[in-house]
């Protein structure tokens, strides 16, 4: 029992600190990131 | 016979003409004065082939325009030339963000996706899950519980350490986190919002997609774990055979031997490592959009090895646009996904209420012996002979 909660716990460190890492980088899909409002111009 | 193969030889090369004609043949669109007729749309709806050359390449002539004050701010280009330019993906566009996939402002060949997600992939995926449910509640009523057959020895045998479960337990609650998650991203649309409500179920979704993008690193690395844990041990071998013979003793009443994993275990051991491996590649594209192409290689490996020509089917297609990869990519994670939880499913089974005994194994990590030399006696002859045994080092 004890072993299955430090695992859950485990868990949840690697997807806070994934998150953290990784929210900053565009190529993330998770990250606040859109294309809306953006300027396109035609050529 | 000479003139025969002359006549014949004419005779293909008109064919071969008149074929290449029809194909080519552009339909008849004065009618709507060259945009798409009623029958074009009907066929596009049919998932046919238009021939919409003309379409495709009257996007504008600039350098034909007249130098006239009246005309607009592009040139020889009307309104309807860019458009028609955006929609066949043709126009020289700059975007402010210059990631991949940027420029394409409309992708309509993704509607072949869109219909297999909202389909066959949602009435196919609850087939699958409640079809495995029912079974094993069959399964249930027909067996009921497997209990130890002998009697109880009192003692215990170590099964996994704490490492192992550590492994195991970390990959199962992120498996189920990312299952539940992933279910309610595939079937909320149909599903939640009748019941919930659309603003319920952006929060929901919202939270799910968190969830499902962040917990998804403890998968691929609980899945590296048990690997490098377990892979020696589920080699197969010939002991496989003979307990796959007697269909591991769940009829019958025998205990086939088996070492520390039987070939119904192996089996699901390398269910999660292939399934499970396929899915994190998949995965990890879906979370780097556009920056981890797969399918468009793998398709290509697969051309050259002739694998499509087995199955009688035609090359696919090694070139892919940005947006055709995403969509072969979710439906090959969603797909593998229903797949791998139907197989899981069946395993937590076996693994809680199917089994007196299996799940102490994964408890405490100790298992009473006698369902030890019941499901793996092998495995126990072999630790019995290792206690035994003197240790390397020490004297005797």
């Amino acid at each position: 029992m004890k072993v299955m909660l430090l695992s859950f716990l485990a868990m949840g460190v690697i997807s806070v600190v994934a998150f953290f890492g990784l929210r900053d980088y565009a190529g993330f899909s998770a990250a606040e990131r859109t294309t809306v409002g953006q300027n396109v111009r035609l050529d | 016979m000479p003139l025969i193969r002359y006549a014949l030889a004419v005779l293909a090369l008109v064919l071969l003409a008149t074929a290449g004609v029809a194909q080519d043949a552009l339909p008849d669109r004065t009618s709507t004065g060259g945009a798409p007729t009623l029958d074009d749309i009907m066929a596009r709806q049919a998932q046919q082939a238009i021939n919409d050359a003309d379409r495709r390449a009257n996007t504008g002539l600039p350098e034909g325009a007249a130098t006239t004050e009246q005309l607009g701010t592009r040139g020889g280009s009307s309104d309807p030339d860019s458009w028609r330019a955006l929609r066949f993906d043709s126009a020289d566009i700059t975007t402010q963000y210059n990631g991949p996939a940027a420029g394409v402002m409309i992708q309509d060949q993704g509607m072949w996706w869109v219909e297999i997600r909202e389909g066959i992939l949602l009435t196919w995926g609850a087939w699958l899950l409640g079809g495995t449910l029912v079974a094993v509640a069959l399964f249930y009523l027909i067996r009921e519980r497997i209990p130890i057959d002998g009697p109880k020895t009192g003692r215990t045998i170590t099964r996994f350490k704490a490492a192992e479960r550590f492994g195991h337990w970390l990959l199962a609650g992120s498996f189920i986190l990312l299952g539940i998650t992933g279910l309610i991203s595939l079937f909320g649309r149909k599903v939640m919002i009748p019941l919930f409500g659309h603003e319920s179920f952006s929060t929901i979704a919202i939270a799910s997609k968190w969830v499902h993008n962040n917990v998804s690193w403890a998968f691929i690395l609980a899945l590296v774990l048990i690997f490098v844990f377990w892979v020696v041990h589920n080699l197969p071998d010939r002991t496989d055979l003979k307990w796959l013979v007697k269909g591991g003793g769940i009829f019958g009443g025998s205990h086939p031997p088996a070492k520390k994993f039987n070939a119904g275990q192996k089996f699901i051991f390398w269910s999660v490592i292939l399934l499970g491996g396929s899915i994190s590649a998949s995965g990890l594209s879906l979370l780097f959009p556009f920056e981890l192409p797969m399918f468009a290689p793998t398709f290509a490996t697969l051309n050259d090895f002739g694998v499509p020509g087995w199955f009688g089917m035609a090359d696919l297609p090694a070139t892919l646009t940005p947006h055709a990869e995403m969509q072969y990519a979710q439906l090959w994670h969603a797909i593998v996904s229903l797949v791998l939880t139907a197989i899981i499913l069946a395993h937590i089974y076996i693994g809680s209420v199917g089994m007196e005994g299996a799940y102490d194994a994964m408890g405490s990590g100790e298992v009473e012996e006698q369902w030890a030399r019941e499901h793996h006696s092998l495995w126990v002859e072999e630790m019995t002979a290792k206690e035994a045994a003197p240790r390397e080092g020490v004297k005797v």
